[in-house]
């Protein structure tokens, strides 16, 4: 479209809500999250279990859990909003447009088909081949991922690879249809710590190649620092802080931030125990007034516990904390204004 | 393969050796053939005649042995009440059995996985809710009373279909069928839904509540987040799926339509193996009765031969490891 999104921009997500109705009460699981992804980057997203990282993915491709819904905000996609599209508009988006690759490879695969029929069959969706074209396509797409013997294999079971392995058929399968972004929820979690690497370096070269955009959902700070270009650090169902992966790393803004970059062991520096955050993230029904993360902030001051900040600008990255609200400045404690 | 099937063969003859031995065992105790077999004039000369003549002052070991020697050679013994060998008698009934079995199988099958994969698909749906309401009837009320309903409403009421019998039969070789007349459909519809409505709300709730696992599994997101049509994701990938717990008790199911074929033959009047195992008992038959068990008793592990062989059809993990993987 010829608004003035930047043609470099290919997702931009704005005030996204989730909200899960329960017995209970109506939970807000992302609570007003916008970010951008441009063209051919990778954009980490890392935070604790249940930050909302993997509902926020959910949430861009459609596939959110029954009875989560999508209460606010939008998704735009190449310009063109995708959120609340209908099912049928929405079939052509998911695996042309953007892919998802989830954690467990183990169980990602259908069991009783050969993934050759996996994958022509994903690749017919979308693209208009024959039945060998497809079948050349999705052997050209198993050398691309690094499986020996393509040919010779695409006959063959899911039960019938490695962990590793089959991660690498699932890329091959989220690939197959060239989409411009992939959702990566933990790709590697569930992977031996040796082929974790592989599969890491595998699906960044493959998207580098391809020029195709990557959102990479981890909790694995590693991970991210290898592979994304930017990073974006979720707490409670809002951003923390977003911006380029090295000024988040060395130089972190948002205390949760820092107190995430802190709990990085280092083999240099001697020590005995872990650096860890006080406390833990709070449920989504006792959500805190004010910033979430302020009862386990040490450096809350005056508005943390009853305004809540918004994302603003803090160098090359944004972060929303007040420490850095010129508005506030003024009442910043002592040690903490330097 | 070649072995499993072997293995299995030698399992099923052990069963049917056992289940021989149980049912001459009980035979003992349902009474005495003499009593009906001879009118109030009998002497005690013809009752010793005839007991003689019947072998029933052998041991029942002896009795049992005779049986199962006659049964390899496709000799079943002299029905006590009819006269004439048993082997025709079922060859006579067992056609009208298995067309009706058929039928009503072939219907729970259809109408079960059907309606639960639209149940599980439309879990909240009204329709959906009250398919579900209605099959907690389907599987509580007894099989006598769905026929006895049935045939009130559509036979005596309605007077759209027939009550009893199987109307026109054609024979084509030993087989009598009523597949090739109208009246002989018509008859086969009524008691059919009556023996398989109980297979179908089975097969129906296990369908749904595995339809409803399935639907829930990471393959299952993984090919919607492909973009693979509705129809694909949901009867491609997640039926299939469900198929091994389904073909399961479908097999077993399919055994005892035919076993309970006798309430719903009695109901119908219908001229099948089951009604003449009612009548046998009355007349203490034991040649019928021990033949008529063995058959359901071949029929049984048969089904569940033929659904062990499924299996390998449906689920490659099962499959012998091919060559080409390492």
């Amino acid at each position: 479209m010829s608004d003035q999104t930047d043609n470099d921009i290919l997702l931009s997500v704005r005030d996204l809500v989730v909200e899960f109705p329960t017995r209970h009460a109506l939970l807000r699981a992302i609570d007003g999250v916008s970010f951008d992804v441009r063209r051919g980057e990778v954009l980490g997203l890392v935070g604790e279990s249940g930050a909302g990282k993997s509902i926020t993915g959910a949430a861009i491709i459609g596939l959110l859990e029954p009875p989560g819904r999508i209460a606010g905000g939008t998704v735009t996609l190449d310009g063109q909003r995708i959120d609340g599209l209908p099912l049928d508009e929405m079939r052509k988006v998911r695996g042309k447009k953007i892919a998802m690759i989830f954690q467990d490879p183990l169980t990602s695969l259908n069991p009783l088909y050969s993934i050759g029929r996996q994958l022509v069959e994903t690749i017919q969706t979308h693209m208009d081949m024959s039945e060998s074209e497809a079948r050349a396509r999705a052997v050209s797409l198993l050398e691309d991922v690094g499986i020996p013997a393509a040919s010779e294999r695409l006959d063959a079971f899911p039960h019938e690879f490695s962990g590793g392995m089959r991660q690498r058929v699932v890329i091959a399968l989220a690939l197959a249809a060239e989409p411009e972004l992939i959702i990566a929820d933990e790709p590697t979690t569930a992977l031996d710590v040796s082929v974790q690497a592989q599969v890491i370096a595998l699906l960044k070269r493959l998207c580098a190649d391809r020029g195709t955009s990557v959102i990479l959902v981890t909790h694995d700070m590693g991970v991210i620092a290898e592979t994304a270009n930017r990073v974006a650090v979720m707490y409670s169902g809002r951003i923390a802080e977003i911006g380029p992966v090295a000024d988040v790393v060395h130089e972190p803004h948002h205390p949760y931030t820092v107190g995430l970059m802190g709990a990085i062991p280092d083999l240099d520096t001697e020590g005995d125990r872990l650096a860890q955050i006080q406390g833990a993230m709070p449920r989504l029904d006792r959500l805190p007034e004010g910033c979430a993360f302020n009862p386990r902030c040490p450096r809350r001051f005056e508005p943390c516990a009853t305004k809540r900040p918004e994302l603003m600008p803090v160098g090359a990255s944004l972060a929303s904390c007040f420490l850095h609200d010129p508005a506030y400045a003024d009442l910043l404690p002592r040690e903490a204004a330097e | 393969m070649i072995a499993f099937v072997l293995r299995r063969v030698f399992q099923s003859i052990i069963v049917l050796l056992i289940v021989g031995l149980i049912a001459f065992l009980m035979f003992r105790y349902v009474g005495d053939p003499i009593e009906s077999l001879l009118g109030q004039e009998r002497t005690f000369e013809d009752i010793a005649n005839l007991r003689e003549r019947l072998g029933l002052n052998d041991p029942f070991i002896v009795q049992y042995f005779n049986f199962l020697l006659g049964a390899v050679q496709g000799q079943f013994g002299i029905s006590y009440r009819a006269g004439v060998p048993v082997s025709q008698l079922i060859a006579e009934r067992l056609p009208a059995t298995l067309e009706l079995a058929f039928v009503s199988g072939l219907f729970a099958l259809i109408g079960g996985v059907a309606l639960g994969v639209y149940t599980a698909l439309r879990r909240k749906g009204v329709i959906a809710t009250t398919i579900m309401t209605a099959s907690l009837i389907g599987v509580s009320l007894p099989t006598f009373l769905i026929g006895i309903a049935l045939i009130w409403v559509f036979a005596v009421e309605l007077q759209w279909l027939p009550s009893n019998g199987r109307g026109e039969v054609v024979a084509i070789g030993g087989w009598t069928t009523g597949f090739l007349t109208s009246s002989g459909r018509a008859s086969l519809i009524l008691p059919a839904i009556t023996l398989g409505l109980f297979q179908m709300t089975l097969i129906m709730r296990l369908v749904r509540s595995e339809m409803l696992e399935v639907l829930r599994t990471d393959y299952i997101k993984f090919a919607r987040a492909r973009g693979l049509s509705a129809r694909a994701v949901n009867f491609g990938h997640a039926l299939k799926n469900t198929l091994i717990p389904v073909i399961t008790i479908t097999g077993l199911q399919l055994g005892s339509i035919v076993a309970f074929a006798i309430i719903t033959e009695t109901v119908f009047q219908w001229p099948g193996v089951g009604l003449m195992f009612i009548n046998a008992i009355n007349f203490v038959d034991i040649p019928v009765m021990a033949t008529y068990l063995m058959l359901i008793a071949v029929f049984f592990v048969l089904v569940n031969l033929i659904v062990d062989l499924l299996y390998f059809a449906v689920d490659p993990r099962l499959r012998v490891e091919r060559p080409s993987s390492k």
